[in-house]
């Protein structure tokens, strides 16, 4: 069984909301229609995003640490939202484990959106229909784009490659490893939602550097003097051979 | 959670409803063991007809909660998992079974099923009752279970969820009915007006259980969780947007401490003992205005208590919306 998701490395983002802005073009310019935004250059700028990238403060200063933290559906294996839905709109894809709203199902009830631990799921003021994150399903299957782009639009805009894509399900794939040999872990682990997607903590990179290790005891300049120099009146065998 | 009014309209009309057609069936009940005299006239067809109104005003009300009203037959569909889905199937069943109860009433065809001397007496209205009982009590465990199925939401998430809006629902529907029972059947208010009280006084039993539930719960996620960083110093510095979203709009009640503690007061004064005070008194001097009273008291204690119910749950995805 194929269950896609992404894997998110706080350790390396930045918060510069590329993702977001990517996931939000993308996603409003497909099939099923512009995602809401209202007064985009008023007052209170407002609208339904996939995608957020949120900010934390942790510790006391002044040993505080900044989180960076992107913030989407999980495609929970075990997804809470699924099965409260009446109109069997709200959908878990056995193929890939992408859970997906049909828009013409959709009712508009919430009922999925107060289901949801995380608040992943944001309505859509005008069209009156659920939405949340597709992980651009309508892009990483298009054959008619080159191999490498078939990934989410927001794993292909993050600058710092904080954004893994892959299939949690083969130990072998990327996201897999990553999760297994940096300590990847699941958000609300409490609620037995068992989400797809995983994040990478942040993590102290430190190398411990011995006095001895900066001045070599057995620098072989000091050891043994200069080194040996070519005797300019040696004759070589360009000298013989060149005529 | 910001509590929607049509859920709030929703929930109480048609819990009326249902308790208002339980008293019936309950007089009918009483009458075919000989217990009581059964009302004349028109009694079982008009109070039949008042609870399938109520019923149709929360149908009505529900629809205003729904971002596509013109697709909500499709909401049947998914029975097996959904409690939503399940009311969705119990209202409407409920109300032809209300109709029907009614309407057999109204032209007085009650034809003996099992014999001349079989008790109870007038079968058919008995058998159509029944079963609408079994299905008033199917929809209250239904419109319990919508909020308390949702485990993470800890505060709905018990069993005292669906027993509280059962005994208010009935509660409320045996306060109507005396009420209506003072101006149509005046020998039977006391039969109703005690059974009013006892179940306003259940119901106050168990929604004070589950008020002191709540006080004391202890919320399992928190911010260590929600972003998966083990400190006890978490600040949130921005959420991603700053007019605000679904999130900020949908999950909180946007009213202070305060206030939603002084609801909490408002309906247990209004739900509870006002209302069996006015009872207790419209029953001693005979003043269906006075039992009229109590119930429209008791229903907008009810609407509070509702908005409570909404306001007082802790959605764990407000943890990642703490600060602009």
């Amino acid at each position: 069984m194929t269950q896609l998701a992404l894997v998110i490395d706080l350790n390396v983002c930045v918060g510069c909301h590329a993702c977001v802005t990517n996931c939000k073009q993308w996603n409003t310019s497909g099939e099923a229609g512009p995602l809401v935004d209202e007064n985009p250059y008023g007052k209170d700028p407002t609208g339904t995003f996939f995608n957020r990238v949120q900010t934390f403060e942790v510790g006391e200063f002044p040993h505080t640490e900044t989180v960076h933290f992107p913030k989407s559906c999980l495609h929970c294996e075990d997804p809470p939202c699924v099965p409260v839905c009446p109109t069997g709109a709200s959908y878990k894809r056995e193929e890939d484990g992408i859970v997906l709203v049909d828009y013409d199902k959709c009712i508009g009830c919430k009922y999925c959106a107060w289901a949801c631990p995380y608040g992943a799921r944001e309505i859509d003021e005008k069209q009156k229909v659920m939405k949340k994150c597709t992980l651009c399903v309508d892009r990483i299957y298009d054959e008619s784009l080159p191999e490498p782009e078939r990934k989410p639009a927001c794993v292909l805009a993050c600058p710092t490659s904080a954004r893994l894509f892959g299939d949690v399900h083969d130990p072998e794939s990327e996201v897999s490893i990553a999760i297994r040999e940096q300590g990847g872990y699941p958000l609300m682990p409490e609620w037995g939602t068992q989400p797809s997607n995983h994040y990478l903590p942040r993590r102290k990179t430190k190398m411990k550097i011995h006095k001895d290790e900066l001045v070599r005891v057995d620098n072989p300049l000091k050891k043994d003097g200069h080194l040996p120099k070519v005797d300019e009146n040696e004759s070589f065998l360009e000298d013989s051979a060149s005529w | 959670m910001h509590p929607a009014f049509s859920v709030i309209f929703l929930t109480t009309l048609i819990g009326a409803g249902q308790g208002l057609f339980l008293a019936l069936m309950t007089v009918q009940a009483y009458a075919d063991i000989g217990a009581l005299a059964l009302p004349e006239g028109s009694y079982f067809g008009t109070n039949s007809m008042i609870a399938l109104a109520l019923l149709v005003a929360g149908l009505i009300a529900s629809f205003f909660h729904l971002g596509h009203p013109e697709r909500a037959w499709r909401s049947a569909a998914m029975w097996r998992t959904s409690w939503l889905s399940r009311e969705v199937i119990a209202l409407p069943i409920f109300m032809g079974l209300v109709f029907v109860y009614g309407l057999l009433h109204y032209l007085g065809y009650n034809p003996n099923l099992f014999g001349e001397n079989a008790p109870p007496q007038g079968e058919l209205t008995y058998l159509v009752g029944l079963l609408g009982v079994v299905a008033a009590f199917a929809l209250f465990i239904c419109t319990g279970m919508i909020y308390g199925c949702l485990k993470f939401l800890q505060e709905w998430n018990t069993p005292l969820t669906p027993i509280n809006y059962t005994l208010f629902g009935i509660a409320s529907g045996f306060t109507l009915a005396t009420a209506l029972t003072a101006w149509m059947a005046p020998t039977l208010v006391n039969f109703y007006g005690g059974w009013a009280i006892a179940f306003t006084v259940l119901a106050f039993i168990t929604r004070s259980a589950s008020l002191i539930r709540n006080q004391r719960i202890k919320h399992r996620s928190t911010l260590a969780t929600a972003i998966g960083v083990r400190h006890a110093q978490i600040q949130q510095k921005a959420q991603g947007a700053m007019g605000g979203s679904f999130n900020t709009r949908e999950f909180f009640h946007g009213k202070t401490a305060a206030f939603l503690k002084s609801i909490k007061w408002v309906f247990l004064v209004l739900v509870f003992p006002v209302p069996v005070l006015l009872l207790a008194l419209g029953l001693q001097n005979n003043s269906a205005t006075l039992l009229g009273l109590a119930f429209a008291i008791q229903y907008v204690g009810l609407l509070a208590e509702r908005w409570f119910f909404f306001a007082q749950a802790k959605h764990p995805q407000n943890l990642y919306y703490q600060t602009i």
